[in-house]
């Protein structure tokens, strides 16, 4: 049922257009951070207010809407802006990755590969990869306009010489069409290689920072590294106790107070299909 | 011998308002040569160093510099993504204060490599080894590579910032002040080093200072400025055996002979 008193989505017209004009922007300049006007929405900053807004911008009445939090359908957040949108918006919502056409996700791309039509759309708590390095936003898009990215790498020197490896697990930087370095927000770096040649289109939204960035379909995205300690795509090397899988990213759950532990799939909708199909995990009741 | 002089400077002046930072500069620095500034606080030598430098823009005059590419150009009117390439690879800065030319949170080495990765350099095994060799290079211990820079001695700063700023192989340094602050054993190892590195690199350098010891060191010619104007240019030794300007004569009668 549509709350008759909001606009469709919760915007209004107005600002779902301003939306769609920094992304129509974001998608013609891969990788570059466009600033917009970031409504107050009625949730907290670091809840998603970001990827919400774009979500609103994008959706029609004939959408599903899937939302993820971690992988799983099914916490805190994901649940509350999944019931933001039934409400405001009266969308058609599901669970299963293959079946939605807006997929909003926090920290996670689904296991089953997008197609194209789908729309993946990611909460961003800090749009600027560079932020740590260089705290000033002014130096920051300099150093973007200039494509001045040494520093990038002094950041994953550091990582190298004090672990021995690039110890860096999230929020893995990459660069986009040899040109702009970009955050893929708090994604594992497990996720990285699905940013590249991806059918679907991928928006990133940070609120609290004013930022939309996007990744139009079939773009190239390389994660950083160096010649001699290359990328590496990582996981906990386990199966997953529920369904077996070997190939999906996995959660570690801590099951009691002597040590006890299990590792399932992050990506609940996809573990779930699996244990229907009759696959099963050392761990499964 | 090259007969290009590798900086030109001409009419270089900037104001702070109504305020005078410096007036009308102009000289030649040819390549292997070091030229010292001298003069009291205030008197623009600093203003002039940054205009130099591309850090601070002059409201008038050129700064015309023999690239490797295409020549003598003014990088002045260069587009900044140029004049930031130049000040990566064939210029240099150091800072009078460690602090403002290093990274105090990246550790040594990352200091030293920042300059190869921001040219390009992807390779983890050949940045470190070049890192190694340049802390050698600066009489810093190479077992000290994984440390900050806020662990090391002010002495030690100076020299890592040294090491940062050669590792590319620059053609011309700016140098503010870079002793200043330092005790006086400590100076002259770092003198004793500048020299150095500038006479086996070949160096063409432009050193700031207040410090008329450094200049006769280092520097083949000499500029006194005062009040953002240039009183007197020639050879260091000349102009400092042989003063004739007023304000140079009593700079170096002030200095203590012990």
């Amino acid at each position: 049922m549509t709350e008759t008193a909001y606009n469709f989505a919760y915007l209004d017209e107005q600002t779902k257009r301003m939306i769609r004009r920094a992304l129509l922007k974001a998608l013609a300049i891969p990788g570059y951070q466009v600033p917009f006007a970031s409504r107050e929405m009625p949730m907290p900053y670091g809840w998603g207010t970001g990827g919400v807004q774009v979500s609103a911008a994008v959706l029609t009445p004939d959408d599903v809407l899937k939302v993820i939090d971690q992988g799983a359908d099914d916490t805190t957040n994901a649940v509350s802006i999944r019931s933001f949108f039934q409400r405001t918006a009266g969308v058609a919502t599901t669970t299963r990755t293959q079946e939605a056409t807006v997929i909003q996700t926090r920290h996670r791309i689904p296991e089953v590969p997008l197609t194209e039509g789908q729309i993946l759309v990611y909460q961003v708590p800090i749009p600027e990869p560079l932020r740590f390095l260089e705290p000033r936003e002014s130096e920051t898009r300099k150093m973007h306009a200039l494509e001045d990215y040494g520093l990038m790498h002094v950041k994953l020197y550091e990582d190298i010489s004090r672990h021995g490896h690039i110890a860096t697990a999230y929020a893995y930087p990459v660069r986009v069409e040899a040109r702009y370095v970009m955050d893929p927000s708090p994604i594992p770096k497990f996720d990285n290689p699905k940013l590249g040649d991806c059918p679907a289109i991928q928006l990133f939204g940070a609120g609290r920072e004013q930022r939309l960035y996007a990744l139009p379909p079939w773009t190239q995205v390389v994660s950083l590294d160096f010649e001699d300690h290359p990328f590496e795509p990582s996981k906990a090397d386990h199966p997953c106790g529920l369904c077996g899988a070997t190939d999906s990213y996995l959660d570690e759950v801590i099951v009691d107070d002597v040590g006890g532990r299990m590792f399932v799939c992050s990506d609940t909708d996809y573990c779930e299909a699996r244990q229907a199909q009759g696959h099963r995990g050392k761990d499964a009741a | 011998m090259s007969y290009t002089p590798l900086l030109s400077v001409r009419g270089i002046g900037k104001r702070y308002g109504a305020h005078v930072g410096c007036i009308d500069v102009s000289f030649d620095l040819w390549p292997g040569e070091v030229m010292g500034i001298v003069g009291e606080s205030g008197s623009g030598k600093s203003t002039l160093l940054n205009c130099m430098a591309g850090h601070l823009v002059p409201d008038a005059g050129q700064v015309i510099f023999d690239t490797r590419a295409d020549g003598p150009r003014d990088t002045v009117t260069m587009s900044e993504p140029e004049r930031r390439m130049l000040g990566r690879t064939d210029w240099a800065f150091v800072h009078q204060h460690a602090r403002d030319g290093l990274r105090m949170g990246v550790s040594a080495g990352g200091n030293v490599g920042e300059r190869l990765m921001a040219v390009g350099a992807r390779h983890y095994g050949d940045i470190r080894g070049k890192a190694t060799d340049w802390l050698e290079r600066v009489e810093i211990d190479p077992g000290r590579i994984d440390d900050r820079p806020s662990t090391f001695s002010g002495g030690m700063q100076q020299r890592l910032q040294i090491a940062r700023n050669l590792v590319t192989g620059p053609r011309l340094v700016f140098m503010d002040e870079p002793t200043g602050g330092l005790d006086v054993s400590v100076q002259a190892r770092l003198l004793d080093l500048l020299r150095g590195l500038v006479r086996d690199m070949g160096l063409s350098a432009v050193i700031v200072t207040h410090d008329l010891a450094v200049v006769r060191l280092l520097a083949d010619q000499l500029m006194v400025m005062k009040s953002g104007r240039v009183v007197e240019a020639g050879l260091t030794d000349q102009v400092l055996d042989d003063p004739q300007h007023g304000y140079t004569q009593l700079l170096v009668s002030s200095v203590l002979q012990v």
